[in-house]
């Protein structure tokens, strides 16, 4: 079974028009800034928000068709999902939330509440099941929220920022668990986000919106080779220019030449992608075998454990990743005048 | 400046004192003058009985078809927006600052035998004023607004995302609002009701005007105490008036967390 959403939709002075497709047993993730029209996509798909124009098909069943004049109402779609913030009903046990579902389906309370506690027990929170929400940490509350949504058995499951909701410290032990949840279920998995390291690290493709439009898709592997966006090439940490390639030169939009044999292979508009952990940092004007150097200025550090993002602004604004080590060693600071390197083998250029 | 670091002036603790004062002290009469020797038996002569007994049905009756009635109001009141949402806003609610003497007036001339709507129905048979569902109508009408409006506030207040989760379960829109929205108003619910039954065993000007004071049929508890204080038995209206006075005592301590805390 495939979902094929074709979404055109006006919410207020906001337009969407986004197509996406899941195959099966795929995880899509859909990625965007906040506002980029994430949420609104999801509602269509879950029935909460009719569609304009565009068609969404779920395997050969039609859910929502504006020109045929076919709208599945939610309760009838085959789609669960988990929301932002969970939304677990606040007046129901972690129990009877997760058989909320399966008793609309038309299951006695016992047999609704044997499922949900096979369910609650497959999540881990068989311990939990009396308890009400409000008793529940974030972590808790959203395995609830995940087992209530996959207990009514959806062909498709949909995840709303599942992370969000959740402090920094707990993020990345649940979303390792989200991974392991979300792999067990065989159905198809679609992931609305922000947060590209949610996307890349439990979607098999990568759906970006921007202001309502779909601008890359492609798997993580492709994306962070090959973004196309300033925006996408964020996302995955990288840089990205864009410019003409003349011969092994690549001209920048901004007026600076980069040296790249690789744009030998695609003459006229291109991008350059270099990634940070590409870029070198001297003192001093470097000798030697790097074919790109630039002058430049340190405009911002951010320091990790042991790495340093810095950013330095000059003919190319660059992003480099260095040691913290390399950073004291130059004595790095905001202001300070520096060279960036960079090999010309590891320049990736790409047509437009 | 911290409350409680100063003391108020002393003139304002006198005005205060003076407005406790005009609580307590009519209270306080009532319960010096009650004839405590004979209560009991002033309680269990038929016609106080019936009283009582009739008060309870009514006020019981009215609050039943306010919350049958309320409900789908509040309801549409809170999540729509129509033309003319105000009126209706506007005329449900009148009632609360209407004099009730006039709201008999009213119910009498639309729903009397000769009334706007009254001549119709006395035609098919049915009689409102001076019988006991009129009684029932008169409460309903002055006691109804109370109850829509909280349940109304509370609807406002309901996280609708709670709703479309729902309804991703499966839930069908009645299935929605009987399962989810309704038991989480349910506090507002139980305290819009139980204002509303208050409202309306303490009413007595619409009842009187619409309904009448047929002991044993019209005659409900308010209409008795004032009968009897008027002729022969005033200990009789004293002893009921403490017997309502009781009941709003038990109200005002079961909505004690909806006004005794916050306010």
């Amino acid at each position: 079974m495939t979902l094929d959403a074709a979404v055109d939709v006006t919410v207020g002075t906001f337009h969407l028009d986004v197509r996406v497709a899941v195959g099966d047993g795929e995880l899509v993730a859909v990625l965007g800034p906040n506002g980029a029209g994430k949420t609104t996509f999801l509602r269509a798909l879950a029935g909460l928000v009719a569609i304009d124009g565009g068609r969404i098909v779920l395997g050969d069943q039609v859910l929502d068709d504006p020109a045929a004049g076919v709208f599945v109402a939610p309760e009838r779609r085959p789609v669960g999902v988990v929301f932002q913030d969970h939304l677990l009903f606040p007046h129901l046990s972690a129990l009877d939330n997760v058989a909320f579902g399966l008793r609309r389906q038309g299951r006695s309370r016992r047999a609704a509440r044997a499922a949900a506690g096979e369910w609650l027990g497959r999540v881990g929170l068989a311990a939990e099941a009396d308890r009400r929400p409000a008793q529940l940490s974030g972590g808790q509350a959203q395995r609830v929220a995940l087992a209530r949504a996959l207990a009514t058995d959806p062909a498709v499951l949909l995840l709303d920022e599942p992370l969000a909701a959740l402090d920094v410290h707990t993020r990345t032990a649940v979303r390792r668990d989200l991974r392991r949840h979300l792999d067990g279920f065989g159905g198809m998995r679609l992931l609305v986000t922000h947060d590209p390291i949610d996307a890349l690290t439990l979607a098999h493709r990568l759906v970006i919106v921007e202001g309502g439009r779909v601008v890359q898709e492609g798997t993580p592997e492709e994306i962070t080779e090959r973004p196309r966006t300033e925006y996408a090439a964020e996302l995955v940490g990288t840089n990205l220019y864009r410019g003409t390639a003349e011969g092994e030169l690549v001209r920048t939009e901004g007026g600076a030449v980069i040296v790249a044999p690789a744009a030998m292979t695609a003459p006229g508009p291109v991008y350059a992608v270099i990634s940070p952990a590409a870029v070198a940092i001297h003192r001093h004007e470097p000798e030697g075998s790097p074919r790109n150097t630039w002058p430049g200025r340190v405009a911002h550090i951010e320091r990790l454990t042991t790495k340093a993002r810095v950013r330095v602004d000059g003919p190319i604004a660059i992003v480099a990743d260095v040691t913290a080590a390399a950073v004291n060693a130059l004595d790095l600071r905001e202001g300070a005048e520096v060279w960036t390197a960079v090999k010309a083998s590891e320049v990736g250029v790409y047509p437009v | 400046m911290r409350a409680g670091t100063t003391r108020p002036p002393a003139p304002v603790v006198a005005v205060a004192a003076l407005a406790v004062a005009l609580f307590a002290i009519p209270l306080a009469g009532l319960v010096w003058k009650a004839p405590w020797d004979s209560a009991w038996s002033q309680l269990s002569s038929a016609d106080a009985r019936a009283a009582l007994r009739l008060s309870l049905v009514t006020s019981l009756a009215a609050t039943a078809l306010a919350v049958v009635l309320g409900i789908p109001l509040a309801w549409v009141q809170a999540r729509f927006d129509y033309p003319g949402r105000r009126v209706v806003r506007a005329l449900t609610t009148l009632p609360m600052v209407l004099p009730p003497v006039v709201g008999g007036i009213a119910l009498l001339l639309a729903l009397g035998r000769r009334g706007l709507v009254g001549q119709y129905l006395d035609r098919v048979g049915v009689q409102l004023p001076f019988h006991l569902p009129g009684a029932v109508l008169a409460e309903a009408f002055v006691a109804m607004p109370f109850f829509v409006l909280t349940v109304e506030a509370a609807l406002r207040t309901v996280d609708s995302r709670l709703e479309d989760a729902a309804r991703t379960l499966g839930a069908g829109r009645a299935s929605v609002f009987w399962h989810v929205t309704l038991p989480l108003v349910r506090p507002s619910l139980v305290a819009g009701a139980v204002l509303c039954w208050a409202r309306a065993l303490g009413e007595f000007g619409a009842t009187i005007t619409f309904a009448g004071n047929l002991s044993g049929h019209t005659q409900t508890l308010p209409l008795f105490v004032y009968v009897k204080l008027e002729g022969a038995n005033p200990d009789a209206a004293i002893v009921l008036s403490l017997v309502l006075l009781a009941m709003s005592l038990v109200v005002l301590v079961s909505l004690r967390d909806r006004w005794l805390r916050a306010l």
